[in-house]
């Protein structure tokens, strides 16, 4: 069944929140703001010490300006509160769990209450929306499935913007590519640099993706540039959308670019963003870069108050030319900590180290080497070999090379390559061991 | 009567062989025999040196990463079945062979096979109650 279906025009109404006059949008804020912050004080351990510490309460918010007396939230917090301490509503009231990558070896855990649920599938149908999506469009979900939020969220949103959704999950590209022939699919989510991959296996394959319906990709989870943007719309004919989110704060559907690809609008009567200097803890006024921070206006199960993404942009003060009224932000493209994304997957140099360790007992030098090959990262860790791991026979040394494999995978549940190096072959350097190697050209993006 | 045997990392890549050979050559260390196992990533280097411990010594010291093993030297005919027989021997006592190598010996008509044991002190008594001829560092090493 080709796409025959008639695609209805008026993709947005007017009356969504994205269009909310300002002075409605801040009221709305604001109500929400005290409700999230006097529920997390009253439920969660940690807020209520942190605030009471401050002497701040969820009464002296009488501005949205007020938000910046709150102390913040970062992600060491989900991991000391591991699994379940930061969760403002009873067990029997959650109805999801989802987990993504700590900074060690637990992951850090999210939680959802029906209500969180809605409100996560509307922020996501509010981001199909504002690619241009709905009713009639063929929505191929290549986000992985799972504990990872990427699948579900975009798979709700695109049920509730009546769209057909596809849920193929990520990975095997060529079954990827046959139903992207087969099924007509006019939309592609996945992250970006699968969708590149994509585009180098289509073309082995003789598949000219420009023939195809296809005609929007919604690309997300990971950092990318518009250099890739530029290759990715070219090759295929599709508009390629960028769009923001992570687990802490919901899932994707915090922010979205809008048909005008300008800067993401985020949904802040959902999620409230502000830019701190990353050192000061300041806030800083739109326009100027720093650190975003959010906070969950309406999650009830996990509230976020001033939680720091460590994602580095900017609010943009202009008005889009789409008409939204939420603000937008500038596209992510650094981070303020050491934290990898690689293939959707969020790293921290320091897993890697706490697995290593656990393998061998005590830490040798080793570092991390990031390439990009055909748009897709290839990670690979390289650990010297030291005495006293070290055999005589081959099947020690495979099995070591194996286990570390094993504990990485645990770890960050992604595979990654280890490779067996010399003694004194990983250069050493004065002061902080330079532990990341980033071969990957972000600017041209090595797509040849 | 063990051999010591000296087994290096060698990375899989141009020229990694050649460091530790041209370092022995420079001290005068001749090479009585070795073997190397590869991988795709990775290889040991095994040597069997007379003066091991000053091979080891000037080894770590450049940074490679030495093991020393204890291997089992046996003198055998150099003609069909000179081997065989040996496994048999082994085979019929189960003892596990990890891995090993041979080379002619200095001496006419006779080859030394070098072997890894996994218990090696288990093997050496086996061997000697089936009179295989073990050899020591003095009879190896005899220039």
């Amino acid at each position: 069944m080709k796409s025959v279906r008639k695609r209805k025009t008026a993709p947005t109404s007017v009356t969504s929140p994205d269009f909310l006059q300002e002075d409605r949008l801040q009221k709305i804020q604001i109500e929400r703001l005290r409700k999230i912050v006097s529920r997390a004080y009253g439920h969660t351990e940690l807020y209520r010490r942190r605030m009471d510490a401050k002497g701040v309460k969820a009464e002296d918010l009488k501005s949205l300006e007020d938000i910046g007396h709150l102390p913040f939230t970062v992600k060491n917090d989900l991991r000391d509160t591991y699994p379940f301490g930061l969760f403002a509503s009873p067990m029997s009231e959650i109805v999801r769990l989802h987990a993504s990558s700590g900074t060690t070896g637990k992951p850090i855990v999210v939680a959802y209450t029906q209500q969180d649920l809605d409100v996560w599938t509307d922020s996501m149908t509010r981001t199909f929306a504002a690619c241009g999506l709905h009713s009639g469009d063929i929505i191929q979900n290549a986000y992985g499935y799972g504990l990872f939020t990427g699948g579900l969220g975009a798979h709700y949103g695109a049920e509730k913007l009546g769209a057909t959704v596809i849920p193929v999950s990520g990975g095997n590209t060529d079954r990827q590519l046959m139903i992207l022939q087969d099924f007509g699919t006019t939309a592609f989510c996945s992250t970006p640099s699968y969708f590149t991959f994509m585009l180098e296996r289509a073309s082995e394959m003789g598949i000219d993706i420009r023939k195809l319906p296809l005609r929007a990709g919604i690309f997300g989870a990971e950092p990318w540039t518009e250099e890739m943007r530029a290759h990715i719309e070219k090759s295929s004919g599709i508009k390629a959308y960028d769009i923001y989110g992570l687990s802490e704060i919901t899932g994707p559907g915090v922010g979205s670019e809008c048909e005008c690809q300008d800067g993401l609008h985020v949904f802040e009567d959902y999620f409230y963003p502000e830019i701190i200097d990353p050192k000061t803890g300041k806030v800083l006024p739109e326009g100027e870069e720093g650190e975003l921070v959010l906070t969950t206006l309406c999650k009830q199960a996990m509230p976020m108050i001033r939680y720091r993404t460590r994602d580095i942009t900017m609010i943009i003060p202009e008005k889009c030319e789409c008409g939204r009224t939420i603000r937008r932000i500038r596209r992510i493209n650094r981070r303020s900590d050491d934290m990898l994304i690689i293939r959707g997957v969020n790293i921290f140099p320091s897993q890697i180290e706490s697995a290593i360790l656990a393998v061998e007992g005590t830490l040798p030098h080793y570092q991390i080497v990031l390439s990009r090959e055909k748009g897709l990262d290839h990670i690979e860790v390289q650990v010297e070999v030291t005495e006293k791991v070290f055999s005589d026979k081959v099947g020690a040394l495979e099995e070591l090379q194996s286990r570390l494999v094993q504990a990485l995978e645990n770890v960050t549940s992604i595979r990654i390559g280890v490779r067996l190096v010399a003694h004194q072959t990983i250069k050493r350097s004065e002061g902080k061991a330079k532990r990341v190697i980033d071969n990957r050209d972000q600017k041209q993006g090595n797509l040849q | 009567m063990k051999i010591k045997q000296l087994s290096l990392f060698i990375e899989n890549r141009t020229g990694a062989l050649s460091a530790p050979c041209s370092l022995l050559a420079k001290a005068g260390i001749n090479i009585v025999t070795l073997s190397l196992a590869d991988t795709q990533n990775f290889g040991i280097l095994r040597l069997i040196v007379k003066d091991w411990r000053k091979a080891e010594k000037l080894l770590s010291s450049h940074d490679f990463t030495v093991k020393t093993t204890d291997v089992v030297a046996i003198e055998i005919d150099d003609r069909p079945g000179g081997l065989a027989n040996i496994l048999g021997v082994l085979e019929k006592s189960a003892l596990n062979v990890e891995y090993m190598y041979a080379f002619p010996s200095g001496k006419d008509g006779k080859a030394v096979l070098v072997f890894r044991f996994e218990k090696p002190d288990e093997a050496l008594k086996v061997l000697s109650a089936e009179g295989v001829n073990v050899l020591g560092e003095a009879h190896l090493f005899k220039d």
